[in-house]
């Protein structure tokens, strides 16, 4: 039922785009739409609304669901209405899903929350409709190139890698590292980067061992990966893909450790999970509808780690050493305090060129590192294929 | 044994264990799709069998709380839509091609919209048999930890291939699938036949689907299948229909999925979208040759005559 009135909304939502090209010809069909729409326009007025697009399944125990979650909690508030839809694809489809939204549902700002969406999706869209805030969930905008509706949003997950890191260099006994990465973009890569250091800075031998599997959601080859590192010795494992289920439960299912992302893990490897990085959207999405309220201006670029409350450890595992723990909540107390640099020079890179010299460092919010190509020293992969 | 000589021998594990692994569901959806071929219709649905035997399978596993009756659920969910299949099919006019097709959509739209609430909880899993125990490798004792359902599978090839060969009923489904003409002569139901070997073939691809939830990778999720029924499907004129070849052919598609991130764990990380890509350009190669007229050889009449 919910599916039919779906494709109903979508196709509103194409007639309304045509209606919109023809709006010089036809002046009494556009009198009858422009009463239809502010009617919407006055019932959505008493209430923030907010619609949230995801790539994938709400409920994926990943990127999805940590988006939801963050939807869920600020959908409680009585003067947020907040509305989403899952599964939609990269493609033209977003592009209605966002229209719909905007025309039926009244929003006034729309997260477009994958990667993919950004480009050419809303900046095409978004020229269309200047009072609504596109908010996308990503490292793509600039100020010089886009419109002034558009904004991105992004938590320093890395931080929280970062103390994963720390946790899973205190816990391997093989000094092996296990990553298991879908493609190869700045986002993957620098919490591949700061998931290395960080376990480097305990023990400087350990290696990280990275696999592309190519693709956001690919559970076989994601649990290939999974055993093929597990049988090279690797003896704490953890990912960058939409779903981190499929590799913590091969990792539990093998008997070694692991380390979870986007969203809380911990039930699905009772034995073996260390922590993990997750997001805390929850936080960001109610500052958003609170400016909008107050009819503040929302700012175009938000970031922040586990200082602005946009990130958070889930919580250690039995295995997890009381060493381990104490390192970890100190280098987590700094990263609060907002004092912590992870890249700091002298860094090089894993084919021995230095990438960072001596005295120079970048801070967490440098446009720089969003840019960022490389692995560092002690990854084991490539960037290019 | 030196560190290069390990790395190797770790791939090889790994092709190994992959051939085994994801090999099974090539295995079953292919053996089913052999079935059905034979009878003389082609049955691109299989794909949303896989999807809706992997989802109902799961579903019933964590409801009952029995891995085998989610198995049994699964093949049971593909026999549905074979019937569906088949009754579809032999309305006069309608193109199975186009009602596989149909069915695949209707199946994966299915599976995802009924599988919303199948995919955090924690379903039972099939037991392995741990034919490793004598090799003190880990990695090669993992990579022989084996699903009694691959076992199934390698028994019901040869049980197959006799089956066509030498019994009554596979000379039946022989007969259909050459030339209905013939088939009507000799007093069979054409109908029946090819409905029986589709609801028949549409079983194994369900159970096939309950492998990959029940057991490897395990779990529900939507990006479970991935096309591996559509792949298995071109597997079977690959195989020119014989459930022997079959079983190879799918140890190799496996293996050949195993390659791209076993490579890369022991650091050959070049072209690693290439390895990634290794069944389907395996799956290309194989369509190229298998269009040649000479490997038609063993195409069942009736779909040779269109």
């Amino acid at each position: 039922m919910k599916n039919t009135k779906l494709d109903m909304q979508q196709d509103y939502a194409i007639d309304q785009s045509r209606r919109g090209t023809l709006k010089g010809l036809a002046g009494l069909g556009l009198g009858a739409l422009a009463g239809g729409l502010g009617i919407g326009n006055a019932v959505a007025a008493s209430k923030v609304t907010m619609g949230f697009l995801y790539v994938g399944p709400r409920d994926d125990y990943g990127y999805n669901q940590a988006h939801f979650e963050g939807k869920s909690a600020i959908a409680k508030q009585s003067w947020i209405k907040a509305v989403d839809q899952e599964n939609v694809p990269e493609t033209i489809a977003v592009q209605k899903a966002m229209e719909s939204m905007i025309n039926l549902d009244g929003a006034q700002v729309i997260f477009p929350t994958s990667f993919g969406y950004f480009d050419p999706h809303i900046l095409k869209i978004a020229p269309k409709y200047p009072d609504v805030m596109f908010l996308h969930c990503g490292g793509l905008y600039d100020a010089n190139k886009h419109p002034k509706n558009v904004g991105s949003y992004f938590g320093y997950i890395d931080e929280a890698v970062y103390i994963s890191g720390i946790v899973a260099g205190h816990t391997s006994k093989t000094g092996k590292l296990g990553y298991i990465a879908a493609i190869p973009i700045p986002q993957v890569l620098r919490n591949i980067n700061n998931f290395t250091m960080a376990a480097r800075s305990v023990n400087p031998k350990i290696t990280v061992q990275v696999v592309f599997t190519g693709g956001w959601s690919n559970p076989v080859k994601e649990a290939e990966s999974a055993n093929s590192l597990i049988d090279q010795g690797v003896d704490v494992l953890t990912c960058h893909v939409d779903s981190p289920k499929v590799v913590v439960e091969t990792a539990e299912k093998r008997g070694v450790f692991s380390c979870g992302y986007h969203a809380d893990q911990s039930k699905l490897a009772p034995k073996g999970f260390l922590t993990g990085a997750e997001w805390n959207w929850s936080k960001i999405y109610l500052d958003y509808a609170t400016m909008i309220a107050k009819k503040q201006k929302i700012p175009n670029l938000i970031r922040g780690g586990f200082k602005e409350g946009l990130v958070k450890s889930s919580p250690y595992g039995k295995v997890v050493s009381a060493k381990a723990k104490a390192h970890a909540d100190k280098v987590r107390a700094q990263f609060m305090k907002g004092d912590f640099v992870v890249y700091q020079g002298p860094i090089k890179d894993n084919t021995g060129r230095e990438v960072i010299p001596k005295g120079k460092s970048y801070g967490q919010t440098d446009y720089w590192l969003e840019t960022m190509d490389w692995l560092v020293e002690g990854v084991v992969g490539k960037t290019k294929g | 044994m030196s560190g290069e000589e390990s790395q190797w021998l770790t791939v090889l594990i790994a092709v190994l264990g992959g051939a085994i692994r994801v090999g099974t569901p090539f295995l079953f959806v292919s053996l089913g799709e052999c079935l059905t071929e034979k009878s003389g219709r082609i049955n691109l649905g299989l794909e949303g069998n896989l999807i809706m035997g992997a989802m109902a399978g799961y579903g019933v596993a964590w409801i009952t709380g029995s891995a085998w009756l989610g198995v049994l659920a699964a093949g049971a969910t593909g026999v549905v839509l074979g019937f569906v299949h088949a009754l579809l099919c032999q309305q006069p006019r309608v193109n199975d091609i186009a009602v596989g097709i149909a069915l695949m959509i209707l199946g994966t739209g299915l599976a995802f919209f009924i599988g919303k609430p199948l995919i955090q909880p924690t379903a039972p899993h099939l037991p392995a048999l741990h034919l490793g125990a004598w090799s003190d490798n880990p990695a090669l004792r993992a990579a022989l930890e084996i699903n009694a359902l691959f076992i199934v599978g390698v028994l019901l090839a040869p049980a197959m291939a006799w089956f066509f060969k030498s019994s009554r009923w596979g000379l039946a489904i022989r007969t259909v699938g050459e030339s209905d003409d013939a088939a009507r002569a000799m007093g069979l139901n054409v109908n029946g036949v090819r409905m029986l070997a589709t609801m028949a073939g549409g079983f194994l691809a369900g159970v096939g689907g309950a492998f990959l939830s029940l057991y490897y990778p395990g779990g529900w999720s939507e990006g479970l299948s991935s096309g591996q029924g559509l792949m298995a499907v071109a597997l079977v004129i690959f195989a020119r229909w014989d459930p022997m070849r079959c079983l190879y052919a799918s140890l190799l598609f496996g293996g050949a999925g195993a390659l791209g991130p076993s490579l890369q764990a022991v650091g050959v990380t070049s072209g690693y979208y290439l390895f990634n890509a290794a069944p389907y350009v395996l799956t290309l190669i194989l369509m190229i040759a298998a269009s040649s007229t000479k490997v038609r050889s063993g195409m069942p009449g009736s779909l040779a005559a269109r």
